[in-house]
């Protein structure tokens, strides 16, 4: 079920839409292609290499070191009660790149970039229905429903 | 090879324009530019209009534009490319006189964004990010270039002063611009100490969203060197598009737009022009850290030499490099998102006829546009050179 991802979620249909799913139950999943390998995150259906159309959910450790980040003080619709908020995008360890918030172990004074972040799947405790997000959290962090 | 030409050039006020609707506006530029070309309405084969649907309750605009300037039948359509839809429309209509199809086409870039509130334009214009991974983390679009602002102190040691430093040179020149939004000077301590919006931006690092419409009016070769004029022919000898990833994970690097230097390589080649020959330059300054980045995409200077470049007023007219948005900038002038790659090309075709007054580049003779779409997955660069 993709609509559970994201605090708003914009593209409730996807070939991936298990990721949601996976991320549920504690997983962070990117895509490998069943032809050629080519594996990335965001996991994406169709590989852009050889045009395979079969690939498979590859399970990722969420290490990654952060690329760059930025504090939001204006914020768009949707998102008004949470400001400020701020956003990391990361560099993973198997491939790829990740754009999330930071989580609760992360103070706003500590964050530089180049750090060592753990992704940390997450449920908004808050809401009556499911939503999973994750979060960029200090290395070692554990996701305590899992 | 045959050349374009720019018959006319027509500019609105940029602001807050509760006073008209959007074809209205291009009602105002469209009939200055005709007007400055000499033409008239029967002398057209095409419009194309540059704008971004999404802002606009009424669907379809091509069709209301053409209709309120009594130019049925005559063919008309719309071109997007978020903020660069201004400079794809001028691509389109050199494309359509290039293939011999049309002799005079006019470009009407046209806007109207103050009608939505602004957590919703922030949110619109977040949603230019890739909505599937990213904006569902609340982005938005200054959150991305702050992204990119960020990546660009850490690797190439650019300062919050030299970022303030580009919104100062933008407001000196808006003051001389009649149609800018802002006609204030300010200071880097004032532009340093306004509100936070994305860190490390500031509200004087972002441009201001505005209304507005610009018009210009090409022709091929032949139709121009037969038409009566008082302005010195200007020409558009080189155009140059090319894209990058829609979503920021997949880029090669956080601190430069490649579809910016791969369009301006293609202008320049196209132009048979070195960046060294270039004598003013419109770029797109939606954020300061934007401005920085295209002195090095374009190559007015070396990577990561940008936030030098601002400090050392080499931006500057007179101070040794490249003046760069003389007439304000979107900083400045506002940003009527579809009108902006077209107000763009009016400013440099005035300065190339030496018609800029308080702002005027001495002796300029080879200008260019540098106009992105969103967060770089679009830009087109033009290349402008006067007889
Ligand atoms: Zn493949």
């Amino acid at each position: 079920m993709f609509a559970w991802f994201g605090k708003v979620n914009f593209s409730p249909y996807t070939k991936v839409a298990e990721f949601a799913d996976h991320l549920k139950d504690g997983h962070l999943k990117g895509s490998r292609c069943r032809k050629c390998g080519y594996t990335t995150f965001p996991p994406r259906a169709d590989c852009p290499e050889c045009m395979s159309g079969e690939f498979e959910f590859k399970e990722f450790s969420g290490r990654g070191k952060l690329h760059t980040y930025t504090r939001i003080a204006a914020a768009p619709s949707g998102f008004e009660d949470e400001v400020p908020y701020t956003i990391g995008v990361v560099d993973l360890e198997e491939a790829g790149r990740l754009l999330a918030w930071f989580g609760p172990t992360v103070a706003e004074s500590d964050i530089r970039i180049g750090m060592d972040l753990q992704v940390v799947p997450r449920i908004f405790e808050e809401s009556e229905r499911i939503k999973v997000y994750y979060t960029l959290d200090k290395p070692g962090t554990t996701w305590g429903k899992t | 090879m045959s050349r374009i030409a720019v018959l006319g050039i027509g500019h609105g006020k940029f602001g807050r324009r509760s006073d008209a609707t959007v074809q209205e506006l291009a009602f105002e530029a469209f009939r200055d530019a005709l007007q400055d070309a000499g033409l008239e309405r029967k002398d057209l084969d095409a419009t194309v209009i540059g704008s971004v649907p999404e802002y606009h309750k009424q669907r379809s605009l091509a069709g209301v534009v053409q209709e309120y300037l009594n130019l049925n039948p005559i063919p008309t359509w719309l071109t997007e490319v978020a903020c660069a839809s201004g400079s794809a429309a001028v691509r389109t209509a050199w494309m359509g006189i290039k293939s011999g199809l049309h002799d005079v086409v006019a470009v009407i870039g046209c806007q109207k964004m103050t009608e939505l509130a602004t957590a919703e334009i922030l949110a619109l214009m977040g949603r230019v990010g890739e909505v599937q991974w990213e904006s569902i983390f609340g982005t938005t679009f200054p959150g991305y270039y702050a992204l990119f602002a960020q990546a660009h102190m850490h690797a190439f040691g650019t300062t919050r002063q030299q970022l303030a430093q580009v919104a100062v040179k933008n407001h000196y020149y808006g003051a001389r611009n009649p149609n800018a939004l802002f006609q204030k000077e300010i200071t880097v301590e004032k532009a340093l100490e306004s509100e936070p919006v994305a860190s490390p931006l500031n509200v004087y690092d972002c441009c201001a969203n505005a209304d507005g419409a610009a018009c210009v009016i090409l022709a091929s070769e032949k139709r121009a060197k037969s038409a009566a004029r008082k302005k010195p022919l200007v020409w558009l000898d080189g155009v140059g598009c090319a894209t990058a990833s829609m979503s920021v994970l997949r880029r090669p690097n956080l601190h430069s737009l490649p579809s910016a230097s791969d369009a301006a390589q293609q202008a320049y080649r196209m132009a048979e022009v070195a960046p060294r020959d270039i004598q003013v330059a419109e770029v797109h300054d939606c954020f300061s850290i934007a401005e920085i980045m295209a002195y090095e995409d374009l190559g007015f200077c070396e990577k990561g030499q940008g936030g030098r470049y601002i400090e050392d007023r080499k931006s500057w007219i007179g101070g040794g490099g490249v003046p760069v948005n003389v007439d304000g900038g979107l900083k400045a002038k506002g940003h009527p998102i579809g009108a902006t790659g077209v107000s763009m090309a009016c400013e440099i075709v005035k300065q190339l006829r030496g018609d800029s007054g308080a702002r005027q580049v001495p002796n300029a003779r080879v200008g260019l546009t540098h106009n992105v779409g969103g967060i770089g997955q679009y830009t087109f660069v033009h290349v402008y050179k006067r007889d």
